[in-house]
């Protein structure tokens, strides 16, 4: 399997990604993706972003029950 | 670097997502259509036990989508976004942890983490507050009920990013095998002591109010004025076997992910020149 049974460990941690530099494309990533589990799973159920309004929790309805959300 | 890894994390993501769909549209839709079926039932035997005790009846409202859409549209699309919600949190980990989190490979840490995220994102808040299908689950506690899974949710992955922190600190001290055991041990009694204190949604005031104590908001039988069942509680093979299929296609999801992110991101890694001494960088061959 490994070729560097010498320096294993080297293999192990090939990088380090500068967070600093990647901070804000790993940051905005993080936040869209947040964003996309609250509508998928949470909103229009016990709070609502978009006010009182139904479409996004009854479009996703069954995807709710069954990826283990909360549901009416 | 850190876009190509996040741009890979998505679209095996969206794989992910489609892969538990089309499990979830065999599987769950025939279900889901039994439990919508049993609570239209069940509230026409409510309003009829209702009338017949001259009580006011609650109308229906009508649906803004058909249940053909919600079963197949609907459920498509939610699940890949959740696909795609997932593979993009789970490659902002991966690029985080990259090189950080001691003598793991590439393609290993893609599979550790996805045990993670099935872990941490579903499995253990599913152990106190399990995916439930149409019909369990009453409107005035969602409010409460979100926001217990929501802290199950935090407590089970942050509780993992903090163990494998520890896990980290110990590990020189007692030994790979001795601080892996410690911590994961250290995570169940913290998630156990969690579980403990949080009420079961059965035990929510509204609940206790108008069903008296359960363990959960599984509907009971009803039962006319004289107390014989007039409408059956909810199929327990149904219940079953939906939280199977929900577990199942929640395993399904991170395996693809942690399987399928393996190899991108080992060639990102590889062409991104990251290691000047490119033959030891792809050593996990």
């Amino acid at each position: 399997m490994s070729s560097t049974l010498s320096t294993p460990r080297a293999a192990a941690t090939p990088v380090v990604l500068s967070l600093p530099r990647a901070i804000l494309w790993l940051a905005s990533a993080a936040f869209a993706a947040v964003a996309l589990y609250y509508f998928v799973g949470v909103d229009q159920g016990a709070t609502s972003v978009f006010g009182n309004d139904a479409h996004i929790h009854e479009f996703v309805h069954d995807a709710r029950h069954f990826l283990g959300f909360p549901c009416h | 670097m850190e876009r190509q890894l996040l741009a890979r994390g998505a679209l095996v993501g969206i794989v992910a997502g489609l892969v538990a769909f089309v499990f979830a549209r065999v599987l769950a839709e025939p279900l889901i259509d039994r439990a919508v079926d049993y609570e239209s039932a069940r509230d026409d035997a409510q309003a009829a036990l209702d009338r017949a005790a001259g009580l006011p009846v609650e109308h229906e409202h009508a649906d803004i989508f058909s249940r053909g859409i919600q079963a197949n549209l609907g459920i498509g699309v939610g699940v890949v976004l959740f696909g795609l919600a997932m593979g993009t949190l789970f490659a902002v980990a991966y690029a985080v942890c990259l090189g950080r989190v001691g003598g793991v490979r590439p393609r290993s840490l893609s599979l550790l983490l996805a045990a993670g995220g099935f872990v941490g994102v579903y499995l253990v808040p599913f152990l106190k507050y399990p995916a439930n299908p149409p019909s369990i689950g009453h409107e005035d506690t969602i409010q409460q009920r979100s926001a217990l899974y929501l802290v199950m949710v935090l407590v089970a992955t942050f509780g993992l990013v903090v163990a494998a922190a520890v896990g980290q600190q110990l590990a020189p001290r007692l030994g790979t095998w001795n601080a892996t055991v410690v911590t994961v041990l250290g995570y169940l009694v913290v998630i156990g002591v969690v579980m403990a204190v949080l009420p079961s949604t059965g035990e929510l005031g509204a609940n206790v109010r108008e069903y008296g104590r359960h363990a959960t908001e599984t509907p009971q039988p009803l039962r006319d004025g004289g107390g014989r069942i007039v409408f059956p509680g909810f199929p327990a093979d149904d219940m079953f076997a939906f939280r199977l299929y929900s577990v199942g296609a929640q395993l399904l999801l991170w395996t693809v992910l942690g399987v399928g992110f393996a190899p991108l991101a080992e060639r990102v890694l590889r062409r991104g020149g990251a290691a000047p001494t490119a033959p030891v960088s792809v050593s996990a061959r």
